[in-house]
């Protein structure tokens, strides 16, 4: 079943999910920038190491070393004793620019709360760019984040990566060649949404059923465009193509494996009803969000390589986040190849991820986990990136990758800590002493015209 | 008509803290203790009778007393939790098990009398959760509901105790944007219905008037009038002015909760001697009430002589004040004057005894791990009423049923 669905998949390449993916392209460019040699900081790799007193060099938009290497002529060199550089900090889950601020009513644009199955609708089209959030998370460290829509849906739609950068269109802030997310949602929020409105789902049997009908419905327009794509091939000239589905497109591309599923999702017992799904229908669960349960069945995520995005101290705001404790990021990353990963769901948390890894830290030594910096940076940056599918472009210092950089006054785990540099694709984009490198969206200016800060 | 009931409470906390009666003595903490005398290195606290009996160094151990060795650690007053529903409010989504907001009991519609203080619950789990952190008091918030006179709360000492209650009793008015359609939908109203509960509750209605307020609610809002302590919610620069001047004609003592603009007219406010309860982490323009909204909101009154404490985590996350006082040292505020906006300020504001370390106050404090601003730090022993408080929580227990990696039985069974 799975090689059928495989050899199918290759044969829809041109006309399902790739068709939709080539649409609304990215039309972000790295700002031109010199090369800048940040030099004698302590680095946190992102990837396991921390090293002292290092020089490092962002040439060409790229990170083109760490350690020593060339200085091409014209490098702008910043003395960095005593501070802490990190790559840039990367949230998975943010409603920036759908929820943005001020949050007035005309603002609510993200969660489409008309039908449970909205596989296709896109959180990149309600995204606002002029939110001022944007600028106070870049002002956090934060170089890239994932726009997901709400959870009231089971099938909530496309999420969309964004570089944290300005632009009049979020076209101009997507990141290039990032793949698409999936949101989707478990328990309370879709069946107590549908459940007032007498409709299926308003029960958590009703969730998992509603569920496998949309995937026995993939499944079947995998199938129709599989066929149509075999009639091609064997030169019948009066095939037609099916019409083309936006649902079950995205859900499609979910079962070919390119569409990464985001699942909010709160506790154990549903989490892995949801393993067994996907187990079912044959695709995988990227990561987990909220999840203040995964602490629960940490080896069962670490052993299938889900991830999950968590809170460092979230919990009691409904029943099915009771269960919450300040240990869940320090449990769900000890086992081996376990990924655990801060996120916000906040414009505020957004602006302060590496407080709430410090958190996330403290809790888990007082546990008698031994959490080194080096490590728990990853929960910030690696992890988040390996969750985005975009690991192999940013998330970690390592030569090639995206020069994504965060250049902080001390320890990033320390509440006195302050992202002093931000640096996208090599471009310094924030400069928390130079007031012309920090950004003012349309809706800040001018305004509070007759106070003097 | 509350006046009773105080007193018994009062009378009741004595006597509990009296039963504790052994002695404690706590050696060698870097003692904050919120007072002139600073901050002293080494020092030794004297714990009696649920009382702090000496503070120095070196002191002698009476015969009778159980010796904790600080090693050189932070010791702080017990921290303010701020205004929360804790012990009102076990799940926020759970409606039955909220009691923070009256919302429709039939009219007249504004009722001051509503005090939550009765709703109290010290079991529910929110409590311990928040006491192993480090803090000892929370002010009981009557939550906007079907007006915009919220009620009355109190403040609670976390100790677990029925009637852990301290302080004045304390009127709650929410004020601008967010409480635009509990006064037909302009703040101009909200000064209207205002100034009429006040002129009612200072007459009798004549048969068939259209009142606002009940007999019981005329003389509550009345009680207010003589220097009562009024929580006043209120984001914008100009509304503030208004509490301002609304106090000061009736005689009230005003508490600004929110004040994101509160540094726009941060002299007004020191003039006034009007506190401000704030977030420090609101630096977006949230609503058009909160433009002005900035990291360094308590750095400037603070520098203007206003007297800064904070509210904001709500009722599950109380526990994040220290991020909320953390985050407004780092931007101006400075670790000392973060730590007094935790401690001695929100005692003083609201009248109760606590927020220092000194002799012959309540031995209300925290043993940290390390600065108790830093959020990888930790309270590693908090002390109510002379009491080492078990350091559990339901958390606590998660934790360790799950902490093991593999149990021979289910994990029903870890307990």
């Amino acid at each position: 079943m799975l090689k059928q669905a495989c050899a199918a998949l290759l044969l829809l390449g041109a006309s399902g999910t790739l068709q939709a993916e080539s649409a609304f392209p990215s039309t972000y460019t790295p700002l031109i920038s010199a090369p800048t040699l940040l030099r004698n900081a302590t680095l946190l790799t992102g990837e396991g190491q921390r090293l002292e007193q290092t020089d490092l060099l962002l040439e060409n938009g790229r990170i083109a070393w760490v350690g020593n290497g060339d200085v091409p002529p014209g490098t702008r060199e910043i003395d960095a004793s005593g501070r802490w550089i990190t790559p840039g900090l990367i949230d998975v889950h943010s409603h920036l620019g759908v929820y943005p601020s001020p949050s007035v009513d005309a603002h609510q644009d993200g969660n489409e709360m008309s039908d449970p199955v909205t596989a296709n609708i896109w959180a990149e089209h309600s995204i606002w760019p002029q939110d001022p959030g944007f600028g106070k998370a870049l002002a956090g460290g934060v170089t890239a984040l994932q726009i997901l829509p709400g959870s009231a849906n089971l099938f909530g739609g496309r999420g969309v990566t964004l570089k944290n950068v300005y632009s009049t269109s979020y076209q101009g802030m997507k990141f290039p060649a990032a793949p698409h997310g999936l949101k989707m949602a478990c328990g309370e929020n879709p069946k107590r949404v549908y459940g007032q409105r007498n409709k299926l789902p308003s029960t958590r049997m009703g969730n998992v059923a509603h569920y496998r009908a949309e995937w026995i419905a993939a499944q079947d327009y995998i199938d129709r465009w599989a066929r149509y794509e075999a009639q091609l091939a064997a030169g019948d000239e009066e095939a037609t193509a099916p019409l083309r589905d936006l649902k079950l497109e995205t859900l499609a591309g979910v079962l070919q494996g390119e569409i990464i599923v985001h699942m909010h999702c709160y506790r154990a017992d549903e989490m892995m009803t949801i393993l067994a799904l996907a187990e079912e229908f044959e695709y995988r669960i990227g990561t987990f969000h909220h999840a203040v349960e995964a602490y629960k069945i940490a080896d069962e995520l670490a052993q299938q390589q889900v991830c999950g995005a968590l809170w460092a101290d979230w919990w009691g705001f409904k029943m099915e986040a009771y269960d919450g404790i300040q240990e869940n990021i320090a449990l769900v990353d000890r086992p081996p190849g376990g990924c655990a990963i801060v996120h916000s769901d906040s414009p505020e948390g957004i602006q302060r991820l590496n407080q709430e890894a410090a958190k996330a830290m403290g809790k888990g030594r007082r546990a008698g986990m031994d959490i080194a910096p080096e490590h728990a940076i990853a929960w910030i940056t690696s992890n988040a990136a390996r969750s985005l599918g975009i690991e192999h472009m940013t998330g970690s210092l390592t030569p090639g990758k995206m020069a994504d950089v965060v250049v902080w006054s001390d320890n990033p785990f320390s509440i006195y800590s302050k992202a002093d540099l931000v640096f996208i694709d090599g471009a310094l984009l924030y400069d928390r002493k130079d007031p012309a490198r920090q950004p003012v969206s349309d809706f800040e200016l001018g305004q509070l015209q007759e106070v003097q800060p | 008509m509350n006046g009773f009931k105080w007193i018994v409470a009062t009378l009741l906390l004595c006597c509990q803290a009296a039963a504790a009666g052994n002695t404690l003595l706590i050696r060698n903490a870097l003692v904050h203790t919120m007072t002139d005398a600073g901050t002293l290195p080494a020092a030794d606290i004297l714990i009696r009778d649920g009382r702090i009996a000496e503070l120095g160094n070196h002191l002698r151990a009476p015969a009778d007393s159980t010796e904790l060795d600080a090693a050189g650690r932070p010791v702080t007053p017990a921290l303010f939790a701020g205004i929360t529903a804790l012990g009102l409010n076990e799940i926020d989504m759970v409606w039955p098990s909220v009691d923070s907001a009256v919302t429709q009991v039939g009219s007249p519609p504004m009722r001051p009398e509503f005090n939550v203080v009765s709703a109290y619950n010290p079991h529910s789990s929110p409590i311990p959760i928040t006491r192993i952190e480090g803090f000892g008091y929370s002010l009981l918030g009557a939550m906007a509901g079907g007006s915009i006179i919220g009620g009355q709360g109190r403040t609670v000492v976390l100790d677990g105790g029925y009637r852990s209650f301290v302080g004045e009793p304390v009127l709650f008015i929410a004020l601008g944007e967010s409480a635009s359609t509990l006064a037909g939908g302009s703040r101009a109203a909200q000064w209207m219905v205002l100034e009429q509960a006040i002129a009612e509750s200072e007459s009798t209605p004549r048969h068939g008037d259209h009142t606002l307020l009940t007999r019981e609610g005329r003389a509550a809002l009345h009680a207010f009038q003589r220097s009562g302590t009024v929580v006043f919610s209120a984001h914008r620069a100009s509304d503030i002015l208004q509490v301002i001047a609304f106090a000061e004609r009736h005689g009230l003592r005003a508490v600004i909760e929110g004040g994101a603009e509160a540094w726009m007219v941060a002299d007004a406010l020191a003039e006034a001697q009007v506190p401000v309860l704030l977030d420090p982490l609101q630096n977006l323009p949230d609503s058009f009430d909160m433009l002005g909204a900035r990291l360094d909101n308590a750095a400037r009154l603070h520098a203007a002589g206003v007297t800064v404490s904070f509210s904001g985590a709500g009722t599950h996350h109380a526990r994040k004040q220290r991020q909320l006082a953390g985050v407004a040292a780092a931007n101006g505020l400075g670790p000392e004057a973060a730590l007094a906006a935790l401690t001695r300020n929100p005692a003083e504001i609201f009248g109760f005894p606590g927020g220092r370390l000194e002799r012959g106050a309540p031995a209300d404090l925290v043993i940290w791990s390390g600065d108790p601003l830093e959020l990888v730090e930790s309270a590693e022993q908090v002390i109510l009423g002379g009491r080492l408080q078990p350091m559990r929580s339901r958390q606590t227990e998660l934790r360790d049923r799950y902490l093991p990696t593999a149990t021979s039985l289910p994990r029903a069974y870890t307990h």
